[in-house]
């Protein structure tokens, strides 16, 4: 079969090109229905990359979020138009030690590998995660950030002392917000704070404990453990204010990714014992969590659903163009496109 | 139901001189027919593929199609009729002969030579035909559309804002084909053959689904290379 792969070719420019593919092989295949953009695909698009990354990557079809229905399955084990959620990570060897996502041959769709702005997916069987039948397909579309969340609290859980009475999420945007959610309901016993800096974001945590403006958070407040949302220089300031209101021996879980190396306070790393524990990506294993803590806690997805922002028809490559650049203009919300063409 | 009907039934006089008919001509190192059928294979609300092909070319289409994995229960092969509109006749009577005709059954045809037709344009062929007559895919015309009856002169020069080149593939409620089709006379049959075209000429609404530029009929040896330049093209990366 002829399978369209549209990719970026240059910055703001897709095109569609053509790969043969076997539908009767070893894989399972996908018909991607719903995708998500995320903040990376946006760095591709808008060129922000950098030149050598943006020669060494592209042409490259865009996107690591997503969800399809199954339409072909050599194994059998599902029946032909179940709803999965795609893995983008795609590991190359097995390791007892290393997690997938942190294996350095792994493939990660959308970072030199083609996302999944495709006709259809081939992926292994086991870079697909069944969802719940009923489940709100525009959220589960960015379930991929989800999962970000979802295993660097599994990181968390084991490399952490047992008091977990408090938390601290530094950053208001969509990373900020799934994980306070998540820790909320994980944790009901424990107060989740979100440390922000934009009023209209932090209206929108409505269930956390305690909401603080990063100008304006009074000194008396501690946490037991803390996760950085913040990413890029904001990074660097998150962390020397966690550092300044963690109590010793916490844990402060490192997402935000930063352009450029920023500056620890590492006297006070030392002084107070504290554990910085980095996080990456995320494996199968976090989407089977994640698709099991929808299950469980059907309301994740209710408040999920309030960070869909955009919802883009997708019929043909302009279509797509459209969505992207609608996204950069939004300063809140997943941009979902659904995948028509 | 929703049926589809592979047109293979050409002999590939175009191709020139070449031993096979153009659909079994090799795409990627795979009959390009193969491609075709992959396609409509993963859209799961096709009760049945049904390619009609020369009576001569139907064990090499089986044979191929086991080859390829591609000997499913959903498929079959048929033997094609004299021309295209014959050839969907014979697709329409082998339904019939298998299961009884509803109003609502439809069929959704197309040339096996058009292998890179996408998973949007065969949803919408099928989401259309359901609620159409007749749906005819298309792409507005590029080049401007000169029409000269005498072949010396023009007799006209449509406006090309209204003017679409004809893609497949094309869908209609079988009855209803059937029942136009029967009502033509043998001169009528010669002239009418697009499917669509008799839709349209006997006042039946025919639908449009855009085609795509690249949804290409590979008929000449040059559509050939230019396909098999662009799959290459694209393996590289």
């Amino acid at each position: 079969m002829i399978n369209q792969v549209y990719r970026l070719v240059s910055p703001r420019q897709f095109e569609v090109t053509y790969r043969d593919k076997t539908v009767m092989g070893n894989q399972v295949v996908v018909r991607p229905t719903h995708l998500s953009i995320c903040a990376a695909d946006q760095r591709y698009y808008t060129g922000t990359r950098g030149k050598e990354a943006m020669k060494k990557k592209l042409p490259m079809a865009l996107i690591h979020e997503g969800v399809g229905e199954v339409v072909y399955d050599p194994t059998g084990k599902r029946k032909v138009g179940t709803k999965v959620v795609l893995v983008p990570n795609t590991p190359t060897e097995k390791n007892e030690v290393i997690a997938e996502n942190y294996l350095r041959s792994s493939k990660f769709r959308s970072s030199g590998y083609d996302g999944f702005m495709q006709d259809y997916v081939f992926l292994d069987d086991d870079r697909i995660v069944e969802l719940p039948e009923d489940i709100n397909m525009n959220v589960a579309a960015f379930t991929e950030l989800v999962t970000i969340a979802v295993h660097a609290i599994s990181r968390f859980e084991k490399k952490s002392h047992i008091q977990k009475d408090s938390f601290g999420v530094w950053g208001d945007g969509n990373l900020g917000f799934i994980t306070c959610l998540l820790l909320k309901k994980l944790y009901p016993e424990s107060t989740v704070s979100i440390f922000g800096k934009t009023d209209y974001k932090l209206a929108r945590f409505s269930f956390v404990d305690n909401a603080y403006k990063i100008d304006e958070i009074p000194d008396e407040v501690s946490i037991d453990h803390a996760i950085e949302c913040a990413g890029g220089k904001g990074s660097q300031y998150a962390l020397d204010q966690i550092i300044d209101h963690i109590k010793p021996e916490g844990t402060v879980c490192l997402l935000g990714v930063s352009e450029y190396p920023i500056e620890v306070n590492t006297r006070m790393v030392l002084e107070k014992g504290l554990t910085l524990l980095g996080s990456s990506r995320s494996g199968a294993a976090d989407f089977q969590r994640t698709v099991d803590i929808y299950r469980d806690y059907p309301e994740i997805v209710e408040y999920l659903s309030t960070i869909i922002g955009d919802v883009h028809e997708v019929k043909k490559i302009e279509d797509a163009t459209d969505a992207f650049e609608s996204d950069l203009s939004n300063s809140w919300g997943k941009t979902v496109m659904r995948w028509l063409i | 139901m929703i049926y589809a009907g592979i047109l293979a039934g050409g002999k590939g006089t175009r191709m020139g001189n070449v031993p096979m008919p153009k659909q079994f001509l090799l795409l990627n190192e795979k009959p390009i027919i193969v491609h075709t059928v992959e396609k409509f294979i993963l859209n799961s609300q096709f009760d049945k593929i049904i390619i009609a092909t020369p009576k001569e070319w139907v064990n090499h289409t089986l044979d191929i199609l086991k080859k390829y994995k591609l000997n499913l229960p959903v498929v079959e092969v048929i033997t094609g009729g004299s021309d295209r509109n014959e050839t969907i006749m014979s697709i329409v009577n082998y339904i019939e002969k298998e299961n009884e005709l509803t109003d609502d059954d439809i069929l959704v045809t197309h040339d096996a030579v058009r292998p890179f037709l996408t998973h949007r344009i065969i949803q919408e062929n099928i989401e259309n035909g359901l609620e159409n007559s007749a749906v005819d895919t298309v792409i507005p015309a590029i080049d401007t559309i000169v029409e000269s009856e005498d072949k010396d002169y023009i007799t006209s020069i449509p406006r090309r804002d209204h003017m679409y080149q004809g893609q497949t593939p094309q869908t209609f409620k079988i009855g209803v084909f059937k029942d136009l089709y029967s009502k033509l006379s043998q001169e009528e049959k010669t002239i009418l053959t697009d499917a669509c075209k008799i839709f349209s000429l006997k006042g039946e609404q025919v639908k449009l689904v855009q085609g795509e530029i690249f949804n290409i009929k590979v008929t000449t040896p040059y559509d050939l290379n230019v396909s098999n330049a662009i799959i290459k093209g694209s393996l590289n990366q």
